[in-house]
């Protein structure tokens, strides 16, 4: 520091060794982040935070939240947003976006294959007990024709860069993924908070999602021979994502309706309107398959509308994400998703998956009781988070005991290294400091598939930690895409 | 364009009247506290409860009817569904479950009006303050009106939401005749003493009244004609005609534009309502007894709202009502 000059804000930052979204993984910083860098440079701490804070009262106030529930009371929290962006180059971001298509093309694919000819389960390529074992598997969707055979309309992919600098494919949310008015949101904000950050530097807009939506879901409609006819379908006011729900439905100019609002008559479906009954063709639904339907799922769904599941296979409604998609997005045929894109589009994955060992193979056993102590083991059912093992953090005792577990049950498990996320600059109680991100893209797939420059940047605002989500200390980053 | 959805449709109707029962407690309060004193200076609170027909509720929770009490119960008391506080809790509830079709600046208001009151503890509502909380109140609940008339789509909703706050308006307006008129007529001797005419002046000041009153009738204060003003008077926005009136006019607008010309129930009775509002007089109110007059009046309101339910919000279907709503006062 020379004649009390302030230090520059980004001058004593420091990535620890891991990849950086606004430096890059080099001594060098990468180039397309210059005129950012320098821009915050000339920003104070103080100014910054300052900014921070009114932007994030903002959210508050507009009711841009997620509601969480105490036994006493509904307290709404926004997520945190943090100011400093993520930015993503061109080229970098092309090969994101035709990564998400390549993939969101062979999810397709497979999906529509294992309710018609399951000819991938006949080859062997995935194991038919995988699938159709699956509590996601639904039966009730064998032989039914969906538009286009388009049945994931909606996916979120989430993505990880490694300290290599590329990207990887850690998980797919292929049923009801949300987080997308977040992406839009955090825009609004920037552009009102810190439009001097954003002055000038081409970044690709974002803000047209719900008509890129409106416009993907009625070719579905079109290709139904439907007139578009679209309703939003949301569990109700106490869904935590209620918030996305209101955005969505505004953004796209259709009503936001809950299963109350609709009755099935003659297997056509209706909404109650102050005119009395009327027809709804296109339904985006943000409820799971086994709410939607008590006649056809959970019996005991208050949220579903009874006779939904005979409407749509008889053609008379679209909906959208198509049933049954929950198979594609399982932890077990994640692991197999690059062989579905060799076997249906006979290409590489672009976007390969983080290195995923399956033990129910003799291989991929093998090598994960040699690493154990280097590998994360999850289990593949329905068991959520539970039952994880992270070898850097087990006790010889603890993995001595998993390695008899994997050995009893091996197609229980798949194992991959611990992935090092990069990190991107953000702003702590301690100044800026690196923290952790992943994205989630969003694709839209009608006739074909359209993805949102950018998506969701999760930043892990505690020191050090890998995990993102926000119930466990997330927040999230505006994320450019650079023209 | 397709009709609104029933429930949306019967939520913003309750979300109009809900503000509007909040706007009516703060004047009756604030016009309580400081011009309702008789003879001896003191409040009468009691004449609060009757007014909305609470005095069994109030007694139930054993408590004298202080003047801190009765205020508390008015406001801040989350136990009474008719408090400032409950009504707006539910006017926020139905906002939010209206938010795709309400502009953000109504729910931004009525988030943060709804935040403050919830922030508002007992100690608040000190003698010194509830005139200047009345205040924030009745100016919160107008500036909704305000961002509803500048930002609100005139689609259905708008005139369901203009129907809920007159009919709230029209309603709110009768118990106060009514339960003045009583409170205020019981010895003979008192009419037309010092006493009477604060207390009419208050009535008056509380429906914002008192200055067009002046103006109209500058020589005479005779319970007669501050019945007639309050409720025949067409001009003024407040009375009981004119309330019935607009409901009347925003229904048939709505009938005509949105493909409702064969429900007749509930417009048929507010027509003939304001008919009736119309045509008599105040005399006439008094002379077939002013309670009973206002008591039918209370009662061909309940009757509409519960045909606008039949009609509009499909209650017919034997659906239990949508949107989030209190009680209508007894």
């Amino acid at each position: 520091m020379k004649d009390g000059a302030p230090a520059g804000l980004l001058e004593h930052y420091d990535p620890g060794g891991f990849y950086c979204e606004v430096f890059g993984g080099s001594k060098r910083p990468v180039s397309h982040t210059r005129t950012v860098r320098e821009r915050l440079d000339g920003m104070s701490l103080a100014q910054l935070r300052r900014r921070a804070q009114a932007a994030e009262r903002e959210l508050y106030n507009l009711g841009v939240t997620f509601t969480v529930y105490t036994s006493r009371e509904q307290i709404d929290r926004i997520l945190p947003f943090d100011v400093i962006p993520r930015i993503l180059s061109a080229s970098e971001w092309q090969t994101i976006e035709r990564g998400v298509i390549q993939r969101v093309t062979a999810l397709n694919r497979f999906i529509e294959d294992v309710y018609h000819d399951q000819k991938i389960l006949r080859d062997g390529v995935v194991p038919a007990e995988l699938v159709l074992e699956n509590a996601n598997y639904r039966p009730q969707m064998r032989d039914v024709a969906v538009p286009f055979g388009s049945y994931v309309n909606i996916c979120g992919v989430d993505i990880v860069r490694g300290g290599d600098g590329r990207f990887y494919v850690l998980e797919d949310n292929a049923r009801t993924p949300s987080g997308v008015s977040y992406v839009v949101e955090n825009r609004h904000l920037t552009q009102r908070a810190f439009p001097d950050l954003l002055e000038g530097i081409g970044v690709r807009s974002v803000s047209n999602y719900g008509q890129r939506l409106i416009g993907k879901l009625g070719e579905l409609a079109q290709g139904a021979g439907l007139n578009p006819s679209a309703v939003l379908l949301s569990p109700g006011v106490y869904n935590s994502a209620y918030f996305e729900h209101v955005f969505l439905a505004r953004e796209m100019g259709v009503p936001l309706v809950e299963g109350r609002d609709l009755v099935v008559r003659d297997e056509c479906v209706y909404m109650k309107t102050t005119g009395g009954l009327q027809r709804v063709n296109l339904i985006y639904r943000r409820i799971d398959d086994d709410f939607l339907d008590p006649e056809a799922f959970n019996p005991k769904s208050m949220l579903g509308v009874p006779g939904l599941m005979r409407a749509y296979r008889a053609g008379k409604v679209v909906l959208a994400n198509a049933v049954g998609t929950g198979i594609a997005d399982d932890k077990a045929v994640y692991a197999y998703v690059p062989r579905i894109i060799r076997y249906y589009l006979d290409e590489d994955a672009i976007l390969p998956n983080v290195d995923t060992h399956i033990c129910r193979e003799a291989e991929g056993l093998e090598y994960t009781l040699a690493h154990l102590e280097e590998m994360v083991v999850k289990p593949v059912g329905e068991s959520g988070g539970y039952g994880l093992l992270i070898g850097p953090h087990a006790s010889r005792k603890a993995l001595a005991e998993f390695r008899s577990k994997l050995r009893a049950d091996p197609a229980n498990y798949i194992s991959q290294p611990v992935v090092q996320l990069s990190v991107c600059p953000t702003v702590t109680r301690s100044g800026i400091e690196p923290r952790h991100v992943d994205l989630r893209p969003f694709a839209v797939t009608g006739k074909s598939t359209w993805v949102l420059p950018g998506g969701l940047t999760r930043v892990a605002l505690r020191k050090g930690s890998l995990v993102v989500n926000s119930s466990q200390g997330g927040g999230s980053k505006d994320t450019w895409v650079l023209e | 364009m397709s009709n609104l959805l029933a429930r949306h449709a019967e939520s913003i109707f309750w979300l109009a009247r809900q503000v509007e029962r909040a706007n009516s407690l703060a004047r009756i309060l604030d016009v309580n506290e400081s011009f309702s004193r008789n003879s001896r200076g003191e409040h009468d609170w009691q004449s609060v409860l009757r007014l909305y027909a609470d005095e069994e509720v109030f007694h139930a929770t054993d408590r004298a009817p202080t003047a801190d009490a009765v205020i508390h119960f008015y406001t801040l008391d989350d136990r009474n569904p008719n408090s400032v506080r409950s009504c707006i809790r539910m006017a926020r509830e139905n906002a939010r479950a209206l938010r795709p079709l309400i502009s953000t600046e109504m729910w931004v208001q009525l988030n943060g009006f709804h935040n403050r009151l919830s922030r508002l503890r007992r100690g608040d509502l000190k003698t010194e303050s509830l005139n200047r909380l009345c205040g924030y109140i009745k100016e919160s609940c107008q500036t909704h009106s305000g961002i509803t008339a500048e930002t609100l789509y005139r689609d259905e909703s708008w005139y369901f939401h203009q129907i809920g706050r007159a009919i709230e308006r029209a309603d709110q307006t009768t118990r106060l005749v009514d339960v003045k008129y009583h409170v205020l007529l019981p010895k003979p001797t008192d009419v037309g003493s010092p006493t009477d005419e604060a207390q009419w002046n208050a009535v008056l000041r509380s429906a914002a009244g008192f200055h067009a009153f002046r103006r109209l009738s500058p020589q005479s204060m005779s319970p007669t004609r501050v019945v007639e003003f309050l409720v025949m008077d067409r001009r003024f926005p407040r009375s009981v005609a004119a309330c019935v009136l607009t409901a009347n006019d925003c229904l048939h607008e709505l009938r005509l534009k949105y493909g409702h010309m064969q429900k007749r129930t509930a417009s048929n009775r507010l027509r003939k309502l304001a008919a009736s509002l119309a045509e008599g007089t105040a005399e006439e109110l008094i002379t077939r007894g002013l309670h009973e007059s206002l008591d039918e009046i209370q009662a061909e309101i309940a009757e509409v709202t519960q045909a606008l339910g039949q009609e509009y919000f499909l209650h017919s279907d034997g659906d239990l009502p949508q949107g989030t709503h209190g009680e209508s006062p007894a």
